[in-house]
């Protein structure tokens, strides 16, 4: 009897009073939770990358349940997600545009060096001794900051500058956080023509260290048929929203640095 | 039971038996949640909290209900308060402080599976304190787990510039680094005074 039941009415008792403790706990401390908000946690990637701008795919579902973040907020998800979260929100999904990475940039080999650097293989490493070691003060530093930062492996190195894969990039923002030179861009993709140079330089200054940067030779600006294209500062920028995608810019670079997204690796001489 | 005892009590228990140190309890916590400082501290703090009420409520079960004649069921119960208490913190710091509440994230749940809150509750019966006493050490144990791991945390931080073999990287250079912490409490045995 002492045994066996005692034992049973000790665990029983005490397995019953903490049972009823939690469940008056669970009631005092009720707090109101969505049962869309594991819904919605399923549907994103999970990738926790921060690409949307909120700390974590939980943070993000928790946004979108409050309204105050888009259910296409997820550049990782694309289209498939939104779809999800527009159903599970009873919204319509807006079309969402592919986002890839840009490296406005296509300097590298063509590009003259100050110095010979031989420090750390970092690009914020570099940056900081007098100012890179690049005579540009513009340009992709090539030592791979953002091929560390990238969680998918789309951006490497080619040529000495940092080239994206816009197959593999979801256009999560890390490498754009990543780069001390501020030349990375999320832009829509397939985008049809892009000017690969970030230096305000003038173009007599920049001709005699960088063979492909833009010149501020304003061909492009002249020859746009819808006005899509400003030069400011010596760098051609080219609106989205007018470009029509005609490549009449790309025909007219005389330094070839405007180029299709068809054709991204420009292949120039380096002499 | 006086002042010194309670003192000598806690000492003891922060310093020269410290749990992580050398009694080698709770090493899961101390290497999964060390590699930042803030996070660490919450872990401590959290810990600490789940040690003294897990103390306080092992000693009355063991005391008042289990005696000597039920003594085998002790880790049964004492599993069943701390997993309950556990429990019930989470709830309270989701409704009071949900900053907190996210910012400690998975560990919350994963101090029910913490042996050194186990150990605690052990130790205080085979020590044969009583209640007060139980409070105390359950406390002071906290605290030097807290001390633990945020000396730790801000070590393995510096270990990040550090120069050290590639082979090292990761987890070997934080047991390096571990076993030298634990020698360096191994100095504070001569504290045995009181």
């Amino acid at each position: 009897m002492q045994t066996y039941v005692f034992p049973m009415l000790i665990l029983g008792g005490l397995g019953l009073f903490f049972g009823l403790l939690l469940a008056f706990g669970s009631k005092i401390f009720h707090v109101d939770k969505d049962e869309r908000l594991d819904l919605i946690i399923d549907a994103l990637p999970g990738a926790n990358c921060g690409g949307c701008g909120y700390s974590g795919c939980a943070a993000l579902a928790n946004a979108v349940l409050s309204g105050e973040a888009n259910v296409n907020a997820c550049p990782v998800g694309g289209a498939k997600s939104a779809e999800r979260l527009a159903e599970i929100m009873g919204v319509k999904a807006e079309p969402t545009f592919k986002m890839a990475a840009h490296v406005n940039c296509r300097g590298g080999i063509n590009a003259k060096r100050k110095f010979e650097y031989d420090g750390i293989m970092d690009c914020v490493a570099a940056s900081k001794l007098a100012g890179g070691p690049l005579e540009c003060a513009y340009g992709c530093l090539g030592y791979g900051s953002c091929v560390a930062a990238c969680p998918y492996d789309a951006i490497h190195i080619v040529n000495g500058v940092a080239e994206v894969n816009a197959a593999d990039c979801k256009a999560c923002g890390k490498c754009v956080a990543a780069c001390p030179r501020h030349i990375i861009s999320i832009v829509k993709d397939p985008l049809d023509v892009f000017v690969s140079c970030s230096s305000h330089q003038k173009g007599a200054e920049l001709r005699k260290i960088c063979n492909i940067g833009c010149i501020g030779c304003m061909l492009c600006q002249r020859n746009c048929p819808t006005g899509a294209i400003t030069v400011t500062d010596n760098l051609a920028s080219i609106d989205y929203d007018k470009c029509i995608g005609c490549g009449k810019c790309v025909e007219v670079c005389p330094r070839k640095l405007i180029i299709d997204a068809g054709e991204h690796v420009v292949k120039i001489d380096a002499e | 039971m006086n002042l010194t005892h309670y003192f000598s009590l806690s000492l003891s228990a922060i310093l020269i038996e410290n749990f992580i140190f050398v009694k080698f309890l709770g090493c899961c916590p101390f290497f999964g949640v060390s590699k930042k400082t803030d996070t660490a501290l919450g872990m401590g703090v959290a810990v600490t909290f789940v040690m003294t009420v897990a103390s306080a409520v092992t000693n009355l079960i063991n005391t008042y209900i289990l005696k000597e004649n039920f003594a085998y069921m002790r880790t049964v119960a004492f599993i069943l308060v701390i997993a309950s208490l556990v429990q019930f913190i989470e709830m309270f710091l989701m409704k009071s402080m949900p900053s907190l509440y996210d910012s400690l994230g998975i560990y919350l749940p994963l101090i029910t599976t913490n042996c050194a809150v186990l150990g605690v509750a052990n130790l205080n019966v085979s020590n044969g304190y009583d209640f007060i006493s139980s409070v105390i050490y359950g406390f002071s144990a906290g605290i030097g787990f807290t001390l633990a791991i945020v000396l730790f945390a801000s070590v393995r931080e510096k270990l990040e510039y550090a120069d050290y073999p590639k082979c090292f990287t990761g987890f070997p250079i934080a047991l390096v680094a571990a076993s030298l912490l634990s020698i360096a409490f191994m100095g504070f045995q001569g504290l045995k005074v009181f």
